[in-house]
């Protein structure tokens, strides 16, 4: 009885966990068979959709890397990462070290409230940093969302790596100190050595999130030659009301899995972030 | 980093330290100078356009003709008035409520699934992140496919079962729903999608609360004679109230302010049926070049989200004190 039970627990398990993996890959499988299939089995209702009913091709693939601007906007979208990526490591590990190590009562309130423009969206901002942008001349230029991202990175990283700083403990840096070394020099000779897997996970962070924008991108650039891979496959592979469905698929699936592989080896540290201490 | 690495430094300074050295070691005056940048950075490229939205939803301008020309409440007024405003407001609720309801009971099983034991597990894990860790306007392409007009498998799989297609289905004799061309259908469409992509964050938001549960409590209940669904309602869902409402408050953040899904999948249409707050502004706004129109209707995001930040804050300061 008990080992009848024990199966039935376990089969319920499996079940549970199939539906969901299920639920959650199937759009991804879409894309895959998608960007496969000859558009002859694609286009027609009758086919089983779930399958190849004609040998696979790679002429969507081939469509998507010569005849768009797929690599462009593949190329744009590193550059824009990497820039925002720079700007961030040198604003945040600054005001992470310093809320970890000066804070008081008004230093904890403090890190909150930065933490908390995290949340501000891009929907409620974009209307007004339209003018920024025109101001800095950055219209239509990769430059604006180089400015802009920042405004979402730097908060959270700050966040996490102030986590990161306040378990490092401090008598290590005194102890640098009383051996001679300046303030400044304990905090970049001994503190950031000691960090490199907190600040290794703020590029990681401050990457993904650049890639996974779509709201400011949409509403301050354009031009195509000067798309990111977030909103230039969305937009630029659709022509009027036609749909290029095999290079869409292939052009959506492409990016989407290094970023999701990159962003899954760190998830746990932003999720310790995201719940603010709440779970030890 | 040990004594002698300290030794090492010292030989490489400077017998006298510079009167710029010296200041550095003032603390305080270190710790402002480290953080005035984040400080400035944040005030100007969000606290400056915070203001200036405010003040757009107050004037008259257009993206032609952005100088500031006060016009008191009218924008706000002229929102309220207009029906789309309206049933973007009440969609904004309805599919973030609808949403967040569906994430909180399925990510509750999918975690208490995923605390247990198996094989393959990082595998699954993998494959349940995707939604969430790849960019969302590429998966909801992948969507935008599945619920074609003609080519949906949705409807393959209806019509295969005898439920569509037929002069006696179900579903009615025509070959397809048009998942996204119908509204009640569209706004479900929208409502599941929301639901994947929210799903793997409060999940494993889900998960580190339920690993951090002492394994004692929940070992002596069993002992007591506890079943699974006491042990569910009375031990599991009371300690972990704080962090699903930390996972509900992310939730409805993301869902509320968002226009992508939207954007992707429907453009707001049938007819403004699944037209939200943020898409409306966006279209208005930034489309349509009514700067203060949009601007005011982008205003009504800000009552929601304060309203989260203030629980939110309540939240970190009792989890501090614990």
């Amino acid at each position: 009885m008990a080992r009848l039970r024990k199966i039935g627990a376990r089969s319920s398990l499996y079940g549970i966990v199939t539906f969901f993996v299920v639920f959650s890959v199937f759009p991804f499988y879409w894309m895959l068979i998608a960007a496969f299939k000859r558009d002859h089995d694609l286009f027609n209702p009758a086919n089983n959709p779930f399958l190849f009913n004609e040998p696979a091709t790679l002429e969507h693939l081939r469509t998507l890397l010569f005849d768009t601007l797929f690599l462009k906007y593949l190329a744009n979208t590193c550059l824009v990462g990497v820039a925002v990526v720079c700007i961030t490591v040198l604003i945040a590990v600054p005001a992470a070290y310093s809320l970890a190590r000066w804070s008081g009562r008004w230093g904890e309130n403090l890190g909150i409230g930065i933490f908390l423009t995290y949340l501000v969206p891009p929907t409620l901002l974009f209307i007004p940093l339209c003018r920024v942008i025109t101001a800095f001349r950055l219209n239509e230029s990769l430059g604006a969302l180089i400015l802009i991202y920042p405004t979402f990175t730097i908060p959270f990283c700050t966040w996490l790596l102030m986590g990161f700083f306040k378990a490092i403990p401090k008598d290590i840096e005194e102890q640098a100190m009383i051996d001679g070394c300046s303030r400044m020099g304990a905090m970049v000779r001994i503190v950031f050595p000691l960090s490199v897997s907190g600040l290794l996970t703020v590029v990681v962070f401050a990457f993904t999130l650049t890639m996974h924008e779509f709201i400011y991108a949409l509403a301050f650039i354009s031009v195509s030659a000067q798309k990111t891979i977030s909103i230039g496959v969305p937009t630029e592979l659709v022509r009027g009301d036609v749909f290029r469905w095999g290079p869409l698929m292939a052009g959506a699936l492409i990016p989407s899995i290094p970023v999701a592989v990159l962003y899954t080896f760190f998830l746990d540290k932003f999720i310790a972030g995201f719940t603010m201490g709440a779970v030890k | 980093m040990d004594v002698s690495d300290g030794a090492s430094i010292t030989q490489k300074l400077p017998p006298e330290r510079s009167r710029f050295g010296r200041l550095l070691d003032n603390e305080r005056l270190l710790a402002s100078l480290m953080i005035a940048p984040a400080i400035l950075y944040i005030g100007v490229m969000v606290g400056f356009p915070f203001s200036l939205a405010i003040l757009y939803s107050l004037s008259d301008a257009t993206t032609g003709n952005q100088t500031l020309h006060f016009v008191g409440l009218r924008n706000y007024i002229d929102v309220l008035g207009d029906p789309v405003f309206r049933k973007s407001l009440l969609n904004t609720f309805f599919f973030s409520l609808c949403s967040q309801a569906l994430v909180l009971v399925l990510s509750k099983i999918l975690a208490l699934a995923l605390v247990r034991n198996f094989r393959g597990k990082r595998l699954v894990r993998f494959l349940i992140l995707l939604p969430w860790t790849a960019p969302i306007s590429l998966g909801t392409i992948g969507w935008l496919w599945m619920l074609d007009s003609i080519f949906s498998p949705f409807d393959w799989i209806l019509r295969k079962m005898g439920l569509l297609g037929a002069p006696d289905a179900l579903f009615g004799p025509l070959s397809n729903l048009y998942w996204l061309g119908e509204p009640s259908l569209a706004m479900l469409s929208v409502i599941l999608v929301h639901t994947w992509r929210m799903l793997p964050l409060a999940t494993v938001i889900l998960l580190a609360g339920l690993t951090s549960i002492p394994h004692e409590i929940l070992e002596a209940a069993e002992i007591d004679g506890a079943g699974f669904w006491r042990r569910l309602f009375r031990i599991t869902i009371p300690l972990m109230l704080p962090i699903m409402t930390i996972a509900l408050l992310f939730g409805i953040v993301f869902t509320f302010t968002d226009m992508t899904v939207v954007y992707v999948l429907t453009r707001g249409g049938p007819v403004h049926s699944t037209q939200v707050l943020s898409s409306w502004a966006f279209f208005k706004g930034i489309e349509g070049g009514d700067l203060a129109q949009g601007a005011a209707v982008a205003v009504f995001l800000f009552p929601m989200l304060a309203g989260v930040a203030a629980l939110m804050l309540k939240l970190a300061h009792r989890t501090e004190v614990a």
